[in-house]
């Protein structure tokens, strides 16, 4: 069923974004938004707006009911969540097509299966995927989890099974710390998450973060290929490329072809990323997550390959077959994706949200920003801190490393202060130059180059 | 006069460190320079609040859970 009108149910650069693939397949756009986004930009592009709430996420955002009312309203005939919010609750995909609505995702079976972390190990570990060394799913209990420990070795990681953002893991140097740890662990999974099943990895050191793209139509399934997000700050990935440079040829079509196995296996439907470890030293790889949505950094993918994924979910959404075949897929150059925050890196990463004065948006062959900003936007404390991304394409990584050095040289954004000088700091770092960091680089790079000046309270609520 | 103490951010102001613990302060208080009296979320992060003058909380201008412009009052202090 071909879609019509389509309801955006979120916010920021990617509700623009998807505006733009939708307005290009001659699709009305219906943009909802909270009291505090009534001036956003996506508000502004949309054929239609409705607000849906008061500022608080809950409230508005991730408010289930409130979004299908929108839907109803406007006579909307799909909904795409985009990234965050409610793009990966299986409660609401289901009922977006219990209304009669086309989900642009995955089945809410395959978000609900993929989504439990030791489900998805399951999946993987059935689809011949290598995952890392560990349980097969949960660790029924103690005795259980001694017998694994020895096979796997230490130290390793307990996680909770329903876990996410770091919280419910737990490291076990030894055998002695094993049961302790458990425990401490079931604890805190119980209490964040509702649910105490934990399941354990092996840990791996100094490891790459790489993931590939995959797309499917339900029956088929397609990578696009890999990229390297290893550059985080507490979990976040700051800084991401495609491909990524220290895969040999083979590991490349190695690596891309289990995900592709994988999401066979589960009939995927839609866009989605498969997370996996990269142990240089071994060159060896491991699945760790899937994640049943559009990603921040699915532009590197679009700038490298050529195919604008939001454009392929739009399509398969309404019930278009794939419409490429692993061999039309070619890989191209060299992409870099820098996230541009309202945060300020020489203050610990202090929030600055406020009014943008005046805006320079870098432009010129292979440079593009996607951004939520425009002149005169006020940017609001009630959502995350990223206000676009700058991604640039080039022939080389040498040259696409160049290429984002002038890019970031031309953006201005002034009135409030953005992470755009920490980038331009590392596009001169040695060992960025060099492609030669792992996961846990980028934050021993910060206390050196960028010392803390005052702390900022971390803390979940 | 009571002294008015200022939000130095944007944000959502809460009064507890979390949702099932017992508020930093309460009206009647006495508090110290330095002192936490709340915290202010912003772009997911959280920062806290510090009392800028010793004396007693007469009164919280802004509730719990409420949204405060930066340079808006949080509460005053005599």
């Amino acid at each position: 069923m071909p879609i019509s009108r389509l309801l955006i149910a979120n916010r920021g650069e990617i509700a623009v974004r998807i505006q733009r693939a939708a307005r290009e397949l001659g699709i009305k756009t219906i943009q909802v938004y909270s009291a505090a986004d009534a001036d956003s930009l996506a508000v502004r592009m949309a054929d239609e707006a409705v607000n849906i709430g008061p500022f608080q996420a809950a409230k508005s955002y991730l408010n289930i009911e409130a979004v299908l009312a929108a839907a109803k309203a406007t006579g909307a005939d799909a909904i795409h969540p985009g990234y965050g919010f409610l793009s990966e609750n299986p409660v609401f995909a289901d009922a977006v097509e219990a209304a009669g609505l086309i989900f642009v995702g995955p089945k809410g079976e395959t978000i609900r299966t993929m989504g439990d972390k030791a489900a998805a190990r399951g999946a993987a570990y059935s689809a011949g995927v290598p995952v890392v060394p560990g349980s097969e799913g949960r660790v029924a209990d103690l005795d259980e989890a001694r017998k694994l420990a020895e096979k796997i070795g230490f130290p390793l990681m307990i996680k909770a099974s329903a876990g996410g953002g770091g919280r419910g893991i737990r490291i076990a140097e030894t055998a002695e710390a094993l049961g302790a740890a458990l425990d401490q662990a079931a604890a805190e999974a119980k209490a964040a998450f509702g649910d105490g099943g934990l399941y354990l990895e092996k840990f791996i050191g100094n490891a790459r973060h790489i993931e590939v793209q995959i797309l499917g139509d339900g029956v088929n399934a397609i990578h696009c290929y890999e990229r390297e997000c290893s550059l985080q700050r507490r979990r976040q990935k700051v800084w991401e490329e495609a491909p990524a440079s220290v895969l040999s040829r083979d590991v490349r079509e190695a690596l891309c072809a289990s995900a592709v196995a994988l999401a066979k296996s589960v009939g995927y439907r839609g866009a989605g990323t498969l997370e996996y470890l990269y142990d240089e030293a071994s060159r060896s790889f491991y699945f760790i997550e899937m994640n049943t949505r559009i990603q921040v950094e699915h532009p590197v993918t679009e700038m490298i390959t050529g195919i604008d994924l939001v454009r392929e979910m739009i399509s398969i959404a309404s019930g278009e077959p794939l419409r490429y075949l692993q061999s039309d897929v070619r890989l191209s150059g060299h992409a870099i994706e820098v996230r541009i925050n309202a945060e300020d890196g020489s203050h610990d990463f202090r929030p600055s949200p406020g009014k943008v004065t005046a805006l320079q948006v870098p432009g010129g062959m292979g440079t593009r920003f996607d951004t939520l900003l425009y002149a005169g936007y006020t940017v609001s404390p009630f959502y995350d801190s990223l206000l676009g991304k700058l991604i640039v394409w080039d022939t080389s990584r040498e040259m696409a490393l160049r290429r984002l050095g002038r890019a970031l040289g031309e953006l201005k954004v002034d009135g409030i202060i953005t992470t755009a000088p920490l980038h331009q700091r590392l596009v001169e770092a040695p060992e960025i130059r060099a492609g030669a960091f792992h996961t846990r680089w980028l934050e021993q790079w910060l206390v050196t180059n960028m010392k803390p000046q005052d702390a900022m309270m971390e803390q979940s609520r | 006069m009571p002294k008015e103490l200022l939000a130095p951010l944007p944000g959502v102001f809460y009064r507890k460190p979390a949702p099932d613990k017992p508020a930093y302060k309460s009206e009647g208080d006495i508090v110290a320079i330095g002192d936490v009296v709340g915290l202010i979320e912003v772009m997911k992060s959280f920062v806290e609040v510090h009392a800028d003058a010793s004396g007693k909380i007469v009164r919280f201008v802004v509730g719990d859970e409420e949204p405060i412009m930066a340079g808006q009052p949080v509460l005053e202090i005599e």
